[in-house]
């Protein structure tokens, strides 16, 4: 594939929307916030699952590997996020 | 590729970006969170259906496996071992990328060049994810020492592994059909950078540590986004990977360190001299009259760190909280930054034990007014409220910024014993006039004064 610069175009602008919307997540969220962006770090799933789908068998062992272990980092990360951010309640108004 | 798939992939990008912001207040976080997970699954059904990826079914098999095993560590941790099962799951990721550069190299073997300098550097940015992930989990699971590692000649050796990085990955790059064996070096080479930049520092800096090897997870999926050539991996891979900086850069503020400092420093391995001015007269008091101090306070500030994790003791200091606040004393609870293991670490805790988040307070909200505070209750924290900071300019935390308990009428400070910190070093708060040391388990301690007050 030859070089293109659109994707470094992606690359940048990407980063800063990312600079902007997480600078303004509150402290008190710091540790969900970051099991949530690991768990969508977990995007190289996608890249594991078109590695498996190829026809060349070392590359289908390793997209295997690859496939569980991005897997476990999507599935857990998000599920984990979910229970602490369960556990995040305000009171109800005192009488 | 189709059509339909850029556009399932636009609309999975779009999600994460919409989900992230969501997460800015509690709130709104949970829908967030909905929202991403919702975005990930249409991007791996959308890969699915588009590369007819559904032979051999192993594949699938592997998301089974992988979602089964996600699921249970999701279940079975606990809120006090986040810190590690962040790192743990961390590194799965970083494999994943490391995995797919190298199965993009087998696929592919004769790449043009800027397909092997992204192929070379998704293998050892994801090794290092992986492996310094692996050496953190470790060290906050406390499988190894949490203290920082050193040796004579580690900084040589990081250059040299640095260095070989750069020369492997030139000469990998300039012919890369015919360099297999080099490839396979380098994907050593990262692997051993994640070990020998992870093992220099220490326990308390593992906020930073986890933050950034979040932020490398990240640089590594946006690589190998490079390497097979997708935009959903890019854009995804550069949003977390700028999330993991910015929370980086809050860690070391609040610790007033450079990121250079905290990971070349072996910042904790060096025992303080004990500091020759005298110290002072160290006041402790026995639970029934620190109970008398908290049922006579208006305000009571209670300051929470690594000890309240270790101890288990959210709970009890959450029942204290609301029995003091039934007695009509105005309660709070202030964090530091770096407070525990990973950032936000003492806030999920708290939550856990059911603490209402609006109780929750940040450092500098607290400060200005802590001079009102009647009782100001310090639980396992000890460099994050050290007056040195403020006050010598010779102790090595000078400069960073802490919570000013010194400065609220009594402090309580729970501790095992007289140890110093992490750091070791000498804190003149134990020492102060206003300063009354409650010894013992912070969890027993708590719990102690939880039925003075029942008793009531």
């Amino acid at each position: 594939m030859p070089f293109s610069i659109d994707p470094i175009y992606i690359l940048i602008l990407a980063g800063f929307v990312g600079f902007e919307i997480i600078k303004k997540v509150t402290p008190t969220l710091h540790t969900p916030l970051m099991s949530a962006t690991n768990a969508i770090s977990g995007i190289s799933l996608v890249g594991s699952l078109v590695a498996a789908g190829s026809d060349h068998l070392t590359g289908q062992v390793l997209g295997f590997v690859a496939v569980t272990a991005a897997t476990i980092n999507v599935v857990g990360g998000f599920m984990i996020t979910e229970r602490m951010l369960k556990m995040f309640r305000k009171r109800e108004k005192k009488s | 590729m189709t059509f339909l798939a850029e556009m399932v992939y636009i609309a999975a990008a779009v999600l994460f970006v919409v989900g992230i912001k969501r997460m800015s207040a509690p709130a709104t976080a949970r829908k967030g969170n909905l929202l991403s997970s919702l975005g990930m699954f249409l991007a791996v059904l959308g890969t699915l259906i588009h590369f007819r990826i559904l032979t051999p079914e192993f594949i699938l098999l592997g998301m089974v496996i992988g979602s089964a095993a996600g699921a249970v560590l999701a279940r079975v941790v606990k809120m006090t071992e986040m810190p590690q099962m962040v790192a743990l799951l961390n590194g799965f990721g970083g494999l994943a990328s490391l995995l797919v550069g190298w199965a993009e190299y087998h696929k592919n073997p004769s790449a043009d060049l800027y397909t092997a300098v992204t192929t070379f550097l998704t293998v050892v940015v994801g090794g290092l994810t992986f492996s310094g992930s692996v050496i953190a989990w470790a060290k906050l699971k406390e499988v190894m020492t949490g203290k920082p590692i050193l040796f004579r000649g580690q900084q040589t050796l990081n250059a040299a592994v640095l260095l070989s990085v750069f020369a492997g990955g030139v000469l990998f790059s300039m012919d890369p059909a015919n360099n297999y064996p080099i490839f396979i070096a380098l994907v050593g080479v990262g692997l051993l950078l994640g070990v020998t930049s992870v093992i220099p520092i220490g326990g308390a800096d593992m906020p930073v540590v986890i933050s950034l090897l979040n932020s490398y997870s990240g640089i590594a999926g946006c690589l190998a986004g490079f390497v097979i050539q997708n935009t959903v991996l890019i854009v995804t891979g550069s949003l977390v990977g700028a999330s993991g900086i910015i929370l980086t850069n809050i860690m070391c503020k609040a610790m007033n360190r450079s990121l250079a400092n905290v990971l070349f420093s072996g910042f904790g391995s060096v025992t303080a001299k004990a500091s020759a001015g005298e110290k002072g007269e160290v006041k402790s008091l026995t639970a029934p009259d620190a109970y008398a101090l908290l049922e006579a306070a208006g305000s009571v500030l209670f300051v929470p760190g690594y000890g309240l994790a270790v101890a288990q003791a959210q709970h009890a200091c959450h029942e204290l909280a609301a029995l003091l606040e039934k007695n009509g004393a105005e309660v709070a609870f202030a964090i530091h930054p770096v407070a525990g293991r990973m950032p936000g670490h003492m806030n999920v805790l708290l939550a856990e034990a059911n603490v209402s988040y609006d109780l929750l307070k940040e450092m500098d909200d607290v400060n200005p007014g802590i001079d009102a505070v009647d009782v100001a209750v310090v639980i396992g924290a000890n460099d994050v409220v050290n007056p040195a900071a403020r006050e010598d300019a010779s102790s090595p935390i000078f400069g960073m910024p802490i919570i000013n308990v010194d400065k609220a009428r009594t402090v309580i400070v729970m501790k095992r014993s007289m140890a110093a910190g992490f750091a070791g070093i000498e804190n003149p708060l134990f020492y102060k006039e206003n300063t009354r040391m409650l010894f013992g388990d912070a969890k027993a301690v708590l719990q102690e004064l939880v039925s003075e007050f029942k008793r009531t």
